[in-house]
């Protein structure tokens, strides 16, 4: 009868066959637990509103990112009581579903943002980016002024929707070929024109760091920031209890 | 058969004895004054983030130097820097030993030095200029993890070319979990990191995945890099540096092969407890917290198999304080891996998740298993490799003992105390029904603990520093081995 031993007696003596071995018990947790969560329809709900970023909020993410803010905050709220309490109702699969990459975070040095947006007002959010303790004194958060002092242009952006179409982002060619445009327009004092509204549904277009002259990073952060968990109606979504929980 | 026996002088009675292998040493040597040098990089700038959580000024409001930047800086420097260089160069300098042949291929082997080095350098410098993909412990961009692919895939021949061409019948004990390391790194690191640059000349691509299977694969991969990188490789070094140090063979071979094969089958199935109560389907995540708890056994066996080594000789563990580093190495390894578990169940993670608590499990990993099992190991091969008789100074190695233990308790009592207490503020109500702290009261609150986690740091990294001088000091001036060592024996199960 094979027991481990006799079975790691032949392969002890085999670097291949050992490494052979290895591979066999190493592929069998991953494959059950990620190859189903592409097959299984019901691992994202149907939820309406989900819309993919514009492309200022999608470089606003990108700051979002590159500054690292994931690193001390979350989007995800949990279901429970006090969360749902303190941030808003709790993340559904379907929120992040265009989130290359996801931003669920694992650390709450400071609170989560995955509902932060319309929760302050523009202004709130420039001068808390700029100096967090001019606002909340006890803040731990690093200043980020320099973001209101780099300016950002949409010239590249379509090269973004066009790659995040490759994975699987719904961009439309009316989308990808108005991004520059709409990039602009959208952190505009004078706000976007009504092509842009019908091409992003519920997308606030306004000059969003305070400094009508130019375009800042600010504009894209703030931009992102204040659309974050605002897609999907939750009054009218009435969560199915037992779904995923 | 329960008992693995040493064979001096690597041969088995009735083979024949070739002659000497010429070991290739001087990789091994970079990557040990590597593995030194970006210890105190990684842990200076462990020490600075932690400072800046304390007094946030210190970010300086510079781009590069937010927390932001920084923490991937810190956790790329000891992880991957000094503990893959370690990792790197103790494996090159085993399998070696233990198949008594030379490194395979070349200058394969320095490519893998110079290719890895020049991987973490650019790795960190794209941090501070703001060149991360976000995902923990896989922030490098596109252009960095093809380049570490071509670096590892070449280590992987290197290491497996050299087994293949071994004269010793047996694949020693350490190789399994070097093999294992290897091989399971590749696959970790290639599939987390599908993405689609924007551009060929630009840093920037988009994760293929998105959402939850982006999640999921994610922290299989994080993870699994604990498992693989900072388990199983230094259970490598483990099952080789003890048996040295303490002159016996491994306590038992049997327990040594079953916690292999149900270590390595187990790990890979934890990673959805870094997500409970997410987007993630509930079946995943029960999944993920059964087999994390699954997991304490094959982690325990590891380290009584360690521990009882040293049976019969305890009385060394009070005069030699290079064993002492290895096997509070490994009473630690159990105690991270007791404390994983528990923190896998969901009703303890609810608690746990997003707070320090989980800092601090990771550093009693990190700071008391994988540092202190390096330190170990530098301490045993630096005098071999430079042809020293013994370390500088033994007291030296005492102080940074002291150094390094008193810096990791003030790390985790510290971590515990703000983490459980974040986690339980955070939940409180009062009499009315209403949340009792508002998020930043928690912020206020952690103040102290911050501080007192920063001193535990600073005191961490001073014993690296005393490490590193005490080990210049014994190239530079300590006394010569009297003969060029023999062969070392290899550590071979008895037949
Ligand atoms: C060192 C950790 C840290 C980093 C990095 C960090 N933050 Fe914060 N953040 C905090 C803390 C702590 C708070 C709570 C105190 C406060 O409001 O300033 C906070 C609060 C916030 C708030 C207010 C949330 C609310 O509901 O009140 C927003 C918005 C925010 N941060 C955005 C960001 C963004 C955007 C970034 C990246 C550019 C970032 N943070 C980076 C620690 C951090």
């Amino acid at each position: 009868m094979a027991n481990v031993y006799s079975v790691h007696d032949v392969l002890q003596k085999h670097s291949i066959k050992l490494m052979v071995g290895i591979l066999a018990a190493v592929s069998v947790g991953g494959l059950v637990e990620i190859a189903p969560l592409f097959m299984i329809e019901n691992t994202i709900e149907k939820v309406e509103g989900m819309r993919p970023y514009t492309p200022l909020e999608l470089a606003g993410r990108n700051i979002y990112i590159r500054e690292g803010c994931y690193l001390c905050h979350s989007q995800q709220v949990r279901p429970f009581r006090d969360e749902v309490e303190r941030y808003g109702p709790y993340s559904l699969a379907a929120e992040s579903m265009y989130d290359h990459p996801f931003q669920w975070g694992s650390k709450r040095t400071g609170p989560d943002l995955a509902r932060v947006g319309g929760k302050y007002s523009d202004e709130w959010q420039v001068r808390h980016l700029i100096h967090p303790q001019d606002v909340v004194p006890e803040s731990v958060m690093p200043s980020y002024a320099f973001l209101a002092a780099t300016p950002i242009d949409g010239s590249e952006i379509a090269d973004h929707l066009r790659a995040l179409r490759v994975t699987g982002v719904p961009y439309t060619d009316d989308q990808i070929a108005h991004a520059a445009a709409d990039f602009s327009a959208q952190g505009s004092a004078e706000g976007a024109d009504a092509d842009f509204d019908a091409r992003w549904p519920k997308a606030a277009s306004r000059d969003f760091d305070g400094n009508p002259e130019k375009l800042t990073e600010m504009d894209a952060l703030v931009a992102y920031l204040q659309m974050l968990g605002t897609l999907v109606d939750f009054p009218k979504i009435v969560p199915d209890a037992d779904f995923n929980r | 058969m329960t008992v693995a026996s040493m064979t001096a002088g690597g041969a088995s009675p009735g083979r024949v004895i070739d002659a000497p292998v010429v070991y290739k040493d001087d990789v091994v040597r970079w990557f040990m004054i590597a593995a030194i040098f970006w210890a105190i990089v990684g842990m200076l700038v462990g020490v600075v983030i932690a400072a800046q959580l304390t007094f946030p000024a210190l970010n300086l409001g510079l781009p590069w130097t937010t927390f932001g930047r920084l923490r991937p800086v810190h956790t790329s420097g000891v992880i991957f820097a000094f503990g893959g260089s370690m990792l790197i160069g103790t494996s090159f300098h085993i399998v070696q030993r233990t198949c008594r042949a030379r490194l395979f291929g070349g200058f394969a082997s320095e490519f893998v030095f110079w290719g890895y080095q020049f991987f973490i350098v650019m790795a960190a410098l794209s941090y501070v200029l703001g060149g991360s993909q976000s995902k923990e412990y896989a922030e490098p961009e596109w252009y960095l993890d093809i380049w570490l692919a071509v670096v590892w895939v070449t280590y992987l021949v290197v290491f497996l070319g050299t087994i293949i061409k071994r004269k010793e019948p047996h694949i020693y004990v350490s190789l399994w979990y070097f093999l294992a390391f290897i091989v399971t790194i590749a696959i970790l690191h290639i599939v987390n990191n599908l993405a689609v640059p924007v551009s060929f000349l630009g840093s920037k691509s988009y994760s293929l995945f998105s959402g939850v299977q982006d999640a999921m694969t994610q922290w299989w991969y994080g993870h699994n890099a604990v498992g693989f990188f900072l388990t199983a490789g230094f259970l490598g070094m483990m099952y080789y540096f003890i048996p040295k140090q303490v002159e016996r063979p491994v306590w038992s071979y049997r327990l040594s092969i079953v916690s292999f094969w149900s270590l390595i089958f187990v790990y890979i199935w934890a990673g959805p407890h870094h997500l409970h109560y997410t987007a993630l389907p509930d079946w995943v995540q029960m999944l993920g917290m059964t087999f994390s708890i699954i997991l304490w056994m094959p982690s325990w066996a590891s380290m009584v198999n360690g521990i009882m080594t040293v049976s019969g000789r305890w009385d060394r563990l009070r005069t030699d304080p290079i064993l002492r580093f290895m096997i509070v190495a490994v009473a630690f390894y159990g105690m991270s891996t007791f404390e994983g578990p528990l923190m896998s169940i969901r009703a303890v993670n609810g608690l746990s998740h997003y707070t320090d608590w989980t800092v601090g499990h990771v550093h009693s990993g990190a700071l008391g298993w994988n540092a202190f099992i390096s330190f170990g190991a530098l301490y045993y091969l630096v005098p071999r490799l430079w042809g020293r008789r013994a370390v500088f100074s033994e007291n030296l190695v005492r102080l940074h003992f002291w150094l390094g233990t008193i810096g990791i308790v003030l790390y985790i009592t510290s971590m515990w105390a703000s983490g459980i207490m974040q986690g339980l503020m955070w939940r409180a109500y009062d009499s009315l029904g209403f949340l009792q702290y508002s998020f930043v009261e928690t912020v206020a609150a952690m103040h102290p603990y911050y501080a007192i986690r920063t001193l535990g740091g600073l005191c961490f990294l001073s014993g690296v520093l005393v490490m590193a001088w005490n080990l210049w000091m014994t190239v530079k001036a300590g006394e010569p081995a009297e003969t060029e060592a023999p062969p070392a024996p290899a550590l071979q199960p008895a037949e």
